[in-house]
């Protein structure tokens, strides 16, 4: 390879670069190039909505209403195994070691099962899906069962879902689950069937203290995009580049 | 509904709540190591026929027939896990191309179709041919299908045959390839998972696949050779343990490459990984897999290389070799489908596992699973028996 190279005339040289040069050329006319990279993926059509959620992690004071209501509302089972929205209560203790618990989803409310004089730090972390731009639970759907809707939501067509569960095993926040009856892939749908309508999520609805908002993140007068600019916000895991759209305030670096 | 529950109270540390059942079960474990077993038999078949091991020639259609066996149960444990199994078909009719998973259909079609049953018609037409002229009754019209109306032996016919056959071969060395390899890209391309999301699992997938294929054609041409009271060929024999012990060093150094880098680079998820592999994994890992599987195997195969005791002695440590092989590779697989969701996501706790004994995805079940290739693998040794095929 190296020889034959060398032996190539000077005049081919030429030749491919002014070729090379030539097409560089014109394909940057066509496109020219551009670094931009999106925060959490590129929205399909910036004139429409697109939606991504905010959590104030600072403002949540664990009482379980968003899972309670959620699972009323979306008519879930209430065994302790099928959730599309929880809560968690991180305990960091003096000693550094880190308790998570989440009984019944938080449904049922908390207990501090940590003496207080060995408690560090202890907060509340509410968890759903996180509508990812890049997620990885589409991604591997083999029949296309499950999609990102153009609103950007991520959602499962129950007629369609063969129940393979690859979708549960490729989610890295633990949001999906094979519905026990239909046996097909669940979770949450940010109530799309109530926004349609104009009405909030059911977890939001409820929420006592304004902890959980979704809004559209092309809207740059909206509600979430005013929460996004006035907080530094940060999402789970984000060395997986999942183009997660659930924003935390207030996110302690121990949660997952 | 009972068991959660009980699971739910084994909960070790934090899991995020909707990890307490497992998604892949007993079944799950059986799919990678039923076409793992497909791709080393037929690698074996042509280590035969591409690269001319001629010695191998007592176990190359012994290993063809393994191998499609194999291949016509593979499917099945996966489709029954399925929520709707009658589903199945929309994975061939609208695939979803970015998912590792959708091409599967595709890829065991191909090696099914166009591999497999076309290289063992090649190979038996002249027989059927002959057969279906000598026999009688059932099978006579059976051999009759089987020729699908070809029945031209002329030495030209013939020479085609070989020809073909031979093409296709030389196909279905990169697609056994391929086949198992891409069984392992399904596990190793889930990010989410860091038990599964290595770029050496294809790799270590392929090499297993070989090892445990490899092992199944020892095992059973030593079977089937006592059954049929002929005298094994120790040459061919010999030869099996020689690339057996070849592919096992290869497979246990590059598993021990990929545990050694994970150990090395200690990742985010290295402590709830080290806790498995102590704890939860300590016997199928360590000891199933590793000691039993693989170290064992090694030193019995070693030692053959350094020196080769007698036939008597030879013999049984070759079966007990290839018997803790395949033990050891089902352990491998178990280890990395059910070792992979037995630790949370959240990297703060562990769920377990218990096999259950009855229905779908229980141990009796999967016992089936597992003695129905057998069962396939006698009724075409019956129909199509490599002893009884003309020579030359």
């Amino acid at each position: 390879m190296g020889d034959k190279r060398m032996k190539d005339s000077r005049r081919n040289f030429i030749k491919r670069t002014a070729a090379l040069a030539g097409t560089i050329l014109a394909t940057s006319a066509l496109k020219p190039f551009s670094a931009v990279i999106f925060a959490t993926g590129k929205p399909e059509d910036p004139s429409k909505p697109w939606y991504g959620i905010g959590i104030d992690i600072e403002k949540c004071i664990g009482c379980g209403m968003c899972a309670k209501a959620c699972k009323l509302e979306n008519d879930i089972s209430q065994e302790p195994f099928y959730f599309r929205s929880w809560v968690e209560q991180y305990t960091i203790r003096t000693d550094g070691t880190i308790k998570v618990e989440s009984p019944n989803g938080g449904i049922d409310g908390f207990t501090q099962s940590v003496p207080d004089e060995e408690i560090y730090k202890t907060f509340f972390v509410p968890k759903m899906c996180n509508h990812c731009a890049k997620s990885p639970c589409t991604q591997v759907c083999p029949v296309g069962a499950t999609y990102e809707s153009p609103e950007g939501i991520a959602l499962v067509d129950e007629k369609y879902c063969m129940g393979c569960s690859y979708c549960v095993q490729a989610c890295p926040y633990g949001c999906r689950y094979l519905h026990p009856e239909t046996k097909t892939a669940d979770k949450c749908t940010l109530c799309y069937h109530r926004i349609t309508k104009g009405l909030q999520p059911a977890c939001m609805e409820v929420c006592p203290t304004h902890a959980r908002i979704y809004g559209d993140l092309n809207d740059t007068e909206g509600e979430l995009y005013k929460f996004l600019k006035e907080h530094n916000c940060q999402i789970l895991k984000p060395h997986l580049n999942t183009g997660s759209k659930l924003f935390y305030n207030g996110l302690s670096s121990e949660v997952r | 509904m009972e068991h959660l529950y009980d699971i739910l109270n084994q909960v070790d540390g934090y899991i995020y709540p909707n990890e307490i059942a497992l998604q892949w079960g007993i079944l799950i474990v059986l799919y990678p190591y039923i076409t793992g077993l497909v791709a080393g038999a037929f690698i074996l078949a042509s280590l035969e026929r591409v690269f001319k091991v001629k010695v191998l020639r007592p176990t190359y259609h012994l290993a063809l027939l393994t191998a499609l066996a194999f291949l016509l149960v593979a499917g099945l444990p996966l489709i029954s896990h399925l929520g709707h199994p009658l589903r199945a078909y929309e994975i061939l009719m609208t695939p979803h191309f970015s998912s590792a998973m959708a091409i599967f259909g595709f890829v065991y079609l191909w090696y099914l179709m166009a591999v497999l049953l076309l290289e063992i018609w090649f190979d038996y037409r002249r027989d059927l041919v002959i057969w279906s002229q000598q026999s009688t009754g059932i099978k006579r019209r059976i051999y009759k299908i089987l020729t699908l109306g070809v029945t031209d032996i002329s030495p030209k016919a013939l020479e085609w045959d070989e020809k073909l056959g031979y093409i296709i071969t030389v196909i279905g060395v990169p697609s056994a390839f391929l086949l198992h390899g891409y069984v392992g890209f399904i596990f190793g391309s889930i990010k989410a998972n860091p038990w599964w999301s290595t770029v050496m699992m294809p790799v270590i997938f392929l090499l297993s696949a070989m090892v445990s294929g490899i092992a199944l054609v020892m095992f059973m041409y030593m079977v089937i050779s006592r059954i049929r009271k002929v005298k094994i060929d120790m040459a061919c024999l010999d030869e099996i343990g020689k690339f057996l012990f070849l592919v096992l060093i290869l497979d246990f150094t590059l598993e021990s490459l990929d545990q050694v880098h994970r150990i090395y680079e200690a990742e985010e998820s290295f402590e709830i990984l080290h806790l498995l592999v102590t704890g939860k994994l300590t016997y199928t890992l360590l000891i199933f897999q590793g000691l039993m599987g693989t170290v064992i195997p090694l030193l019995i195969l070693g030692f053959f290389r350094i020196s080769l005791p007698e036939e008597k002695v030879r013999k049984p440590l070759y079966f007990l070799a290839s018997s803790l092989v395949l033990f050891g590779v089902f352990f491998m697989r178990w280890n990395v489908v059910i070792g992979g969701q037995l630790f949370s996501k959240s990297f703060l706790g562990f769920t377990s596992f218990k096999l259950g004994m009855v229905g779908l995805e229980g141990f009796w079940m999967a016992l089936f699973w597992m003695i129905l290739p057998f069962m396939i693998l006698s009724l075409l040794l019956w129909l199509l028996p490599p002893w009884k095929k003309q020579l030359g």
